[in-house]
């Protein structure tokens, strides 16, 4: 037994291949309890990162993690899967870069192979103003000792053949935003890992049990919700739970939960469309993104392009996939990459996106006394994980803000101290 | 595919239109906090289910006007108000 319950290996593989035993469940299906020192609302990474990180950083295991679905069954197992830090303030820079450093550990820390490729993000500037915002990045970025640089048209033809840039093109590309530690991850096995090491040190993961309702004492709205008043637990389709604290984790759902203790966010939820062709020989080496034609695009290392794209302009909660979505993409893609026209698009999909106006989240604590929120992820927040759960898990026990997110504060809205990260996160991913 | 009705221009796809969110009161900036005009400007109750929410129609008759929509199922119907 390892650190984190029946250690995967290649002698263990072997040994499966050969005998055909079971692999053990990943996780239990656990005994609930009737109250817990923390609720987390939001089976998804973020909610298990937390969860992992109060228990193996903090020694606090009496941790339950409360999903309405499946582990992973929100936006963590719906997105494209990019992580970067080359974003736009130093605060989110500083931020997003923690959570690579955490990445690039992870396989190990997890022990599970988690499938991280740092193969180079590449942002296409087709104007004038796009390789403005560009520089701007590029000189923040190296401030903080962020790989990134401003490239030409030569340079990105070099890293990615594929891409058309001769100068007669609709929108020639004029340079690149070039990140080389930027890439993809496998996100089920991201989410899996923290479910699992989570697990074995004794968080319960409860699944299909959906919160209908926060209960809160002595606050100033109805109920005793809102300003003022406390947390003291739970109610769900099992029944109440009791906590003095309740993290909310629930990303395209967060205000919906938030409304429960009382608490408005600044938040409306959007669906964000991804779409994935069939698999072809390996020949994009690099992430591909054009904010200019909303799109960017990634080869899976099963051969793969994935493809996304920017949020769905109407607010909803609905995930239905639209003919719009697929139209544009194609011919945005193809302005990029005229050679892939004959790929055939297998599948398309849908999720919720808890979009903020400054496209910065919202972290730490609020006006009620327990209950905490990591939201407002927008179409950004996979990469930003383990550094959120670690940073939560921080300020839960130690009862104060983890520096890194500080600025991510929930009253910065109507303190009018927006952290504003719409140049570097526009285009979802 | 949303189709919403423009009282003007008849219905139209939403492409054509700008989603201006959800219908929040407006204080009156004569005599309202910082902190109330900015949750005015920022708060959102973001509901799953009916609100009332504006609509410009940008690329037709230019008109601001409100419908009501569910946003589970963007089924839309006549808001009481518009
Ligand atoms: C198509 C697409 C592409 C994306 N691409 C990228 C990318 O390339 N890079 C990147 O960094 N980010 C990307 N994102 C964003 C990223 O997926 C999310 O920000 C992130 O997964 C949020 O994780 P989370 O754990 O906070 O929430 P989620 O994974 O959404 O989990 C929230 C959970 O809360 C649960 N829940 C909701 N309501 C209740 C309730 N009442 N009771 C109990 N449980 C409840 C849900 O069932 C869900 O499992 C993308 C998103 C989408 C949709
Ligand atoms: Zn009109």
């Amino acid at each position: 037994m390892s650190r984190h319950g029946y250690k995967y290996s290649a002698g263990r593989l072997l040994r499966h291949g050969l005998t055909r035993d079971a692999w053990p469940r990943m996780w239990r299906r656990p005994e609930r309890r009737d109250s817990y020192d923390v609720v987390i609302i939001g089976g998804g990474l973020h909610g298990l990162a937390t969860a992992y990180y109060l228990a193996q950083n903090h020694g606090i295991t009496n941790v339950a993690v409360v999903d309405k679905g499946y582990i992973g069954g929100g936006g963590s197992g719906r997105n494209t899967a990019i992580v970067r830090s080359n974003y736009l303030t130093p605060e989110g820079v500083a931020f997003y870069d923690r959570s690579l450093h955490l990445y690039n550990t992870m396989a190990t820390d997890l022990n599970l192979n988690v499938m991280l490729s740092r193969r180079g993000h590449l942002t296409l500037a087709h104007t004038d103003s796009a390789l403005r915002t560009m520089n701007w990045r590029a000189e923040v970025n190296k401030l903080l000792d962020i790989d990134s640089a401003v490239i030409g048209p030569a340079e990105v033809k070099r890293l990615t053949p594929s891409l058309d840039v001769s100068p007669d093109t609709r929108y020639p590309i004029l340079g690149a935003l070039y990140h080389p530690p930027g890439g993809i991850v496998r996100h089920d096995a991201v989410v899996w890992g923290y479910a699992r090491a989570a697990d074995h040190l004794g968080v319960h993961l409860l699944q299909e049990t959906e919160v209908f309702d926060i209960i809160c004492d002595g606050g100033d709205g109805p109920d005793g919700k809102g300003s003022g008043g406390r947390v003291t637990g739970v109610r769900t389709s099992y029944g109440d739970i009791g906590s003095p604290v309740v993290v909310n984790c629930t990303a395209g759902w967060a205000s919906l939960i938030s409304n429960m203790a009382g608490v408005p966010l600044a938040i409306t939820t959007h669906p964000l469309q991804a779409a994935v062709t069939e698999p072809c020989k390996v020949f994009l080496p690099t992430v591909v993104v054009s904010g200019s034609l909303h799109v960017y695009v990634s080869q899976t290392d099963r051969g793969e392009l994935v493809f996304g794209a920017s949020v769905d302009p109407v607010g909803s909660y609905r995930v239905n996939g639209t003919l719009e979505f697929t139209e544009e993409l194609a011919g945005h893609v193809l302005e990029l990459m005229p050679g892939i026209s004959k790929m055939r698009l297998m599948r398309q999909w849908s999720g919720l996106c808890d979009m903020t106006p400054d496209y910065s989240p919202i972290m730490g604590y609020t006006s009620v006394e327990g209950y905490l929120v990591d939201v407002g992820w927008g179409t950004y927040g996979f990469k930003a994980g383990p550094v959120a759960g670690e940073t939560m898990a921080e300020t839960i026990a130690t009862g104060r803000a983890a520096d890194l997110i500080a600025p991510f504060t929930i009253d910065r809205f109507t303190a009018g101290d927006l952290v504003g990260e719409k140049g570097a996160a526009a285009v979802g991913h | 595919m949303i189709v919403v009705p423009c009282p003007n221009c008849g219905p139209r796809n939403s492409s054509d239109l700008r989603n201006a969110g959800e219908v929040v009161a407006r204080p009156d900036p004569a005599t309202t906090s910082l902190t109330e005009w900015r949750s005015y400007l920022y708060l959102r109750e973001n509901p799953a289910g009916w609100v009332t929410e504006t609509w410009y129609c940008r690329s037709g008759c230019r008109r601001y006007f409100t419908i009501e929509r569910n946003t589970s199922t963007n089924e839309i119907r006549e808001s009481e108000s518009s």
